[in-house]
């Protein structure tokens, strides 16, 4: 008699208690183990490239802040270091500074919304509700500096959208220093907590490796030992002006992605308190250079986003509109090597190893068309816009009636 | 609508989160409002996560080709007498995605929504302000 394996398919999403957003994944487990994972993209995508296209130069940092909430500050700046790279723009060190802060803030409010989903996946609500209790004063710092919780549109070409009064900056510096305490209480509770180290602990182990083969970025490779930053490699802004480190991690699994992000953290607030202090040398005002023209040409932009390099291409032809713009998202690079990480494990690992990488589904949907026997792009930018649009108007069609 | 559904629907209300092609904002605000600054726990509300579980479907993002079809199906599954609240501006009426060729047609045409919360995000106070209006209005009947 052979031995007949027999593989259950185990489905996660497109709407599941795991996920904020629509996203499929397809387990396929042999009695309790990961076989293999099939990753099925598309339920986010918006065609956010294109609508870019439509919108002149000054709403495309606006536009593009709508394509993740979570990151939206470091969607608009990569888009403005790729037109001032188009443009051949220098900005003034007090717009770099707040640049910065912008910056960093947002990657501390980040990486505690990712603490605190983390416990919420393996089951730890309290680390949950800590974390976003201490994650308020950040939000309300937000609201004080740009008006906003969220999407705070502080980003336009050539500048920002409002200063930071100097008499304010003791307000931030104490935001900061209350924020110490916390840290390092989560610190605690992660690092010496038995119960998070056993269900992180050598769980979705990434080498470094398979790191580079998946060309993993962000917090994900740094915590493979890839010692890689777009903020220290290639500075921008105020990020050569101040004195800050990169963290890295050896092991890659999931407990090293936790530290990893637990470790940013300080090192943020570092950055933060280093612009202040330069911020507070630069005379008020000054904060925005009135960029009438975008001249033709190209450019690229990139920074250092809370979860990898986020990447912009802007074409102008000099009229008032970007003719291409192209955006790679960190998490497009880093979904991917859930495909290792998770057949490695058990189910009840899967939940926890696919959040660790901080995914960010509506940032990654891109459109690409594919022959699978060559592996090249076979329609080119204005064949798939012309394709898209007669399509959509066909099935758009077909799918109101099936509705209604 | 019958004393005893109406009481049951209105207390306790048990919230199912679906979102088609959201950008992520509104969906960290709802479950904001279940965290200790706002805690709609204290009024017996909660996320639950099954569909089947649920009085209330908040739904975030613009309904695209690949959702639409799925958010309808979700909501079907979702006992009756139950109520649809948009969340954020997206859900509203489609933002700027409204011109997107992924944009399929706004979400109430889609399924019956009761209550629309504006905002791009909305803050949780204008959430917790919704669903207290769209409690008001179902007792007025």
């Amino acid at each position: 008699m052979t031995e007949h394996k027999k593989q259950t398919i185990i489905p996660i999403g497109p709407y599941h208690p795991l996920q904020e957003e629509p996203e499929f994944f397809k387990l396929y487990v042999e009695g309790e183990k990961v076989h293999k994972l099939d990753i099925e993209l598309g339920y986010n995508h918006r065609g956010i490239e294109k609508i870019s296209e439509s919108k002149h130069f000054d709403q495309v940092a606006f536009a593009v802040e709508r394509i993740c909430g979570i990151c939206s500050t470091s969607h608009p700046f990569a888009y403005v270091n790729a037109v001032e790279d188009l443009a051949g723009i220098g900005v003034n060190d007090r717009i770099k500074y707040i640049r910065s802060i912008i910056g960093e803030m947002e990657r501390l409010h980040s990486h505690l919304l990712w603490l605190g989903l983390a416990g919420h996946f393996i089951g730890y609500n309290t680390v949950w509700m800590w974390v976003w209790k201490y994650r308020e004063p950040l939000l309300d710092l937000f609201e004080f500096i740009t008006g906003n919780r969220q999407h705070y549109a502080m980003f336009k070409i050539g500048g920002v959208r409002l200063d930071i009064a100097n008499n304010d900056i003791p307000r931030i510096r104490k935001m900061c220093d209350d924020l110490i305490p916390a840290i390092d209480l989560f610190r605690g509770a992660v690092m010496d907590d038995p119960v998070i180290q056993s269900r992180a602990k050598g769980i979705g182990t990434l080498t470094k490796k398979e790191a580079i083969d998946y060309c993993a970025v962000g917090p994900i490779a740094r915590a493979s030992g890839i010692d890689i930053d777009i903020r220290r490699d290639n500075p921008y802004a105020a990020y050569g002006m101040v004195e800050w480190k990169v963290i890295t991690r050896h092991s890659g699994d999931v407990f090293d992605k936790i530290v990893v992000r637990i470790l940013e953290m300080y090192e943020s607030i570092k950055i933060i308190k280093g612009c202040l202090k330069g911020l507070e040398k630069e005379p008020e005002g000054n904060i925005d250079l009135k960029i009438k023209n975008i001249p033709a040409g190209e450019g690229i932009g990139r920074h250092e986003a809370p979860r990898g390099e986020v990447f912009h291409y802007v074409r102008s032809d000099g009229s008032n509109r970007p003719v291409r713009h192209k955006i790679r998202a960190p998490s497009f690079m880093n979904v991917a090597t859930n495909q290792i990480t998770t057949t490695r494990g058990t189910v009840s690992d899967a939940a926890i190893t696919l959040g660790a990488v901080d995914p960010c589904y509506c940032c990654t949907e891109r459109c690409v068309v594919i022959d699978k026997k060559t592996n090249k792009k076979i329609l080119s930018g204005k064949d798939l816009i012309r394709l898209c649009q007669e399509k959509t108007r066909e099935i758009s069609g077909k799918l109101n009636k099936k509705i209604e | 609508m019958n004393k005893l559904i109406l009481k049951a629907l209105t207390k306790s209300i048990n919230v199912y989160h679906a979102a088609c092609s959201p950008c992520n904002n509104c969906d960290i605000e709802i479950l904001d409002c279940l965290t200790p600054r706002y805690d709609l726990e204290r009024f017996g509300m909660t996320l639950v996560g099954s569909i089947r579980h649920a009085d209330a479907m908040l739904v975030t993002g613009v309904p695209n080709m690949k959702t639409a079809k799925r958010i309808k199906l979700v909501y079907e599954q979702m006992p009756k007498p139950a109520v649809v609240i948009a969340i954020g501006s997206c859900a509203c009426g489609g933002n700027l995605f409204r011109n997107s060729y992924n944009f399929v047609k706004p979400l109430d045409e889609i399924i019956p929504v009761n209550a629309y919360v504006t905002g791009c995000p909305p803050k949780p106070e204008a959430m917790i302000m919704g669903v207290v209006k769209l409690i008001k209005a179902l007792k007025a009947g």
